[in-house]
């Protein structure tokens, strides 16, 4: 190259190599950035660790034998989680089978048009006002409401199918259908969320398709739409259980904290949730650490269902 | 001439002022795809240089290496050597962002900040450092944009208020605020209307007494209207079937237009190709 | 309805009735099954509004009479032990306040950077997908668990109940949700106007402080709101970090009253006057609620782009 070239002021290199206050606070701010994003991907693992840590004492006293064990006793601290991880379980699971219907149901209503915009928009916002609503409100609203509204009817069905195992004890007053019902409620704004977005987004192709062959509607929306979005659906349903697993004020204020399994959905039962939030605060030592060590085991149960809930909402996306 | 990386011998004559650019042997990769094969070109101080070619033939690629603005996309790959004032652009010593505030860019689409007119040129100002009195560099710039009659009694509404020709020439006042010494036109004029293309042509005209100014354009009576020095970009076949860009010719706009030395360009300016 | 039926019937539209005769070639049958199926859909609508339109009555008929029969002293006063009649709730009006905005003084930085992190820097990189991963999880680790944690980093720390740990156990909760409508706000910000930034060679952070980070700052209001609604409404991770106190906090460090623990505690105790006085906290936190998240909305309607 020529002299001529070379310009006389600062060179680029000069320049790029000379202090510059931006250079470095962007530099800063980088690292920062990376350092945040960093931790609180780390805070998963801190609070597993976290959990951990409290509860390795309890870890080593009891060992796997703490899953099958049905004794709680703080005299003798002897402890074990099976009453908890049955109630836990089990509520989630028949909250689910009344919420799954329910709230695909809705969740159809919402993506079609059997009645005007208008009417529709405040009923989408109602239901999502049932998420806005506090747990500890639902809990209070079972107490006082629901729970002597429905004890007539469980009175009925305990009459007429007390021979069922499910059914087989007098209903009281707190006990784990009911809170599996209020649960229902609770989790159902997830699930007509996400599956409404799943059906919505389903391609137009599909219905017009269908509706090019002379399908009906509910022909259209039973064969093609629902199937087309059903990964969504079921990605809403694991969200849902996630919640349901680990809510924990209304379990607490409705289930009746008894630490026995029982056949019957009529009696009272537990929740790991529950447990800990009736427990935790008169609890030290021993018992604490038993605390952590159910918290960990919910902890890893919501961690697996919201994994998977993550992988099949994902490739729903994908599809999408 | 049909081997792309034989280098153009029309170069040599077209520019014998100051190279302010200097592009040698330049390929640029995505990933493995390979985007501009070859490239040699040199950029003269003061001169408005169009590129011109069929689309995809690399040209906004090529242009988008003289302020590393690929940079921006990770798997983007600069092979050869581009300097600046003979100072390779991609040496490891150099910061990118020194190379944009030398090497100031307009884009295809009005991209003005969500910000007041006068914040849109205050701020690219401030970024660099400019200390002295801004009100005065805001008229200014306006004014060598050629907006200042339209918006100075609005200065406080936000850019994203004026219509596509002015927000285009409010990026060209906050580019010309920074007093960059080379100004990249990526197709600046794609998306106005006739009369604002107009206007921003105009301008090119007088900010080449202050600036080296590099346009892409897909319109060739714009290259012939604004240009010094044109070059003739084309895309080939290359093995596997993928197509890559190239330069074909590299002459005064008027040769290239009028007496091309490349079949390929005389059909291209002649409307019988692509 | 048989298959076969169904064939013929499609073979008949498709070829000898005009599109808007379809109605009429439909059977029995067909037509049942869509009015079988609207009619379920219409009751699943009505079953899921009727809980709400219960807890709305209850909140209403038995929040808002406390609310005017003690106005304001339910507002002024400090919460009554049992058998005693009156009082109100200040303290937990305040500590509710308070514990939210610890949480978003902490989830706010914290969740507005890493945000800047995943959709500036990283770009969909290994890290960043990494991080997006862990806040979808994240959302979904149950609110009691975002308490033991905060008690084992804080409260056994700290040697006490605070404030301080229940603002760190809600910040727990509110971080994703902040970083998800900060990174929507952030990709909603066009290509263009990023290429603008470095064309005039901005740095990153003069980019992103001054242009990019003001023009998403809707979406992040959105999300800060809505984060705020939901800690408001959080019972089970203050339970054993802030604690309660029947009495008004003196500072971070001590326990604190809160509406939803105070909700909590009446609700299950057996006095009359504790119960009515959880109903009105419970209107209160409800109307909060509401009050946040149509802030929320109006937030979103002012976005740029």
């Amino acid at each position: 190259m020529t002299p001529s070239t070379i310009s006389h002021q600062e060179t680029l290199i000069e320049s790029s190599q000379k202090f510059n206050a931006p250079r470095l606070i962007d530099r800063i701010f980088f690292w920062l950035t990376v350092a945040l994003a960093v931790s609180v991907g780390l805070i998963l693992l801190w609070i597993t660790w976290s959990l951990l840590s409290i509860a390795f004492p309890a870890i080593a006293e009891f060992n796997i034998g703490f899953l099958f064990s049905q004794v709680w006793n703080p005299v003798e601290d002897a402890y074990g989680a099976l009453p908890q991880i049955y109630g836990t379980i089990v509520s989630s699971i028949v909250a689910l089978l009344f919420a799954i219907p329910l709230g695909v149901g809705v969740a159809v209503f919402l993506s079609e048009n059997f009645l005007p915009r208008k009417i529709l928009t405040p009923i989408a916002f109602v239901i999502e006002l049932l998420a806005a609503i506090p747990s500890v409100v639902y809990g209070m609203w079972g107490i006082f409401v629901f729970i002597p509204f429905i004890l007539p009817g469980l009175q009925a069905i305990y009459g007429t199918f007390g021979w069922l195992p499910f059914f087989s004890t007098q209903p009281s007053t707190r006990q784990l259908f009911a809170t599996a019902l209020v649960l229902a409620i609770m989790i159902l704004p997830t699930i007509i969320a996400i599956s409404r977005d799943s059906l919505v987004s389903t391609p137009p192709e599909l219905r017009q398709g269908a509706y090019g062959l002379g399908a009906t509607r509910w022909e259209t929306l039973t064969r093609v739409l629902v199937p087309s979005a059903l990964s969504g659906i079921i990605g809403s349903i694991m969200l849902a259980l996630g919640r349901a697993l680990g809510e924990t004020m209304a379990a607490a204020m409705l289930i009746g904290n008894s630490n026995r399994v029982s056949a019957s959905l009529f009696a009272p039962a537990s929740t790991i949730s529950a447990l800990i939030a009736n427990q935790f605060g008169e609890a030290s030592g021993l018992q604490r650490s038993a605390l952590f060590y159910e918290a960990l085991i919910l902890m890893i149960m919501t961690l697996l269902v919201n994994m998977l809930a993550e992988v099949i909402v994902n490739r729903f996306q994908q599809v999408e | 001439m049909t081997n792309p990386s034989t280098r153009p011998t029309s170069t040599n004559n077209a520019v014998s002022d100051d190279v302010v650019i200097r592009t040698e042997n330049v390929s640029v990769y995505y990933g493995a795809f390979q985007a501009v094969r070859n490239v040699y070109l040199d950029i003269p101080k003061n001169k408005v240089v169009a590129f011109i070619g069929p689309s995809g033939c690399g040209k906004s690629t090529l242009l988008r290496c003289y302020n590393r603005l690929n940079d921006l996309i990770p798997s983007a790959r600069v092979d050869g050597k581009i300097t600046y004032q003979g100072i390779d652009l991609y040496d490891p010593k150099v910061d990118p962002v020194e190379v944009r505030r030398r090497i100031g860019m307009v884009f295809q689409r009005p991209n003005p900040f969500p910000k007041s007119i006068y914040e849109n040129i205050a701020f690219g100002a401030r970024v660099n450092g400019y200390k002295g009195d801004m009100d005065e560099l805001v008229e200014r710039s306006l004014r060598g944009a050629a907006l200042w009659e339209e918006v100075k009694d609005k200065l406080k509404q936000s850019g994203l208020s004026l219509s596509g020709g002015q927000q285009q020439r409010l990026c060209i006042a906050r580019t010309i605020a920074i007093e960059p010494e080379v100004i990249l036109m990526d197709e600046p004029c794609s998306a106005l209307d006739p009369i604002s293309t107009l206007r921003v042509e105009d301008l090119m005209h007088d900010l080449k007494q202050r600036f080296t100014i590099i346009i892409v354009t897909h319109n060739m009576q714009q290259a012939s209207r604004v240009a010094d020095l044109t070059g003739f970009f084309n895309a080939e076949a290359g093995e596997g079937g993928s197509r890559f860009g190239y330069l074909v010719e590299y002459d005064r706009t008027e040769h290239i237009f009028n007496a091309p030395k490349e079949q390929a360009t005389q059909d291209y300016v002649s409307g019988r190709f692509g | 309805m048989s298959s076969s039926n169904q064939t013929d019937q499609i073979n008949s539209n498709v070829y000898d009735i005009a599109p808007g005769e379809f109605d009429q070639g439909m059977t029995q049958g067909r037509k049942m099954f869509g009015n079988v199926m609207t009619g379920l859909v219409l009751s699943c609508v009505a079953i899921a509004v009727l809980p709400l339109a219960s807890i709305l009555f209850m909140l209403l008929s038995n929040g808002l009479v406390r609310l005017f029969q003690d106005f304001p002293s339910v507002f002024t006063e400090l919460p009554p032990p049992p058998l005693v009649d009156g009082g109100g709730f200040r303290n937990a009006i305040t500590g509710t306040l308070l514990t939210c905005l610890l949480g978003a003084l902490i989830s706010v930085p914290f969740g507005v950077l890493t945000a800047i992190y995943t959709v500036e820097f990283g770009q969909g990189n290994k890290l960043s997908q990494f991080v997006r991963f862990c806040t979808n999880v994240l959302s979904g680790v149950p609110s009691i668990i975002a308490g033991l944690f905060a008690y084992g980093i804080v409260v056994l720390a700290m040697g006490t109940f605070s404030a301080i740990a229940g603002g760190v156990a809600l910040s727990v909760l509110m971080m994703p949700i902040i970083i998800r409508t900060t990174e929507e706000g952030l990709k909603s910000i066009p290509r263009e106007v990023r290429q603008g930034l470095v064309g005039i060679g901005a740095t990153n952070f003069q980019g992103v402080s001054s242009v990019i980070l003001p023009a998403s700052l809707p979406f992040v209001a959105t999300g800060v709101t809505l984060a705020l609604a939901r800690a408001a409404g959080e019972t089970a991770p203050l339970l054993f970090t802030a604690l309660f106190n029947q009495y008004d906090s003196r500072g971070l460090r001590e326990p604190i009253a809160t509406l939803s623990v105070l909700i909590y505690n009446y609700a299950i105790a057996p006095y009359k006057n504790q119960n009515e006085l959880a109903w009105a906290a419970a209107l209160i936190v409800v109307l909060l609620i509401l009050a946040i998240s149509i802030l929320a909305r109006s937030l979103t309607s002012k976005k740029i782009y």
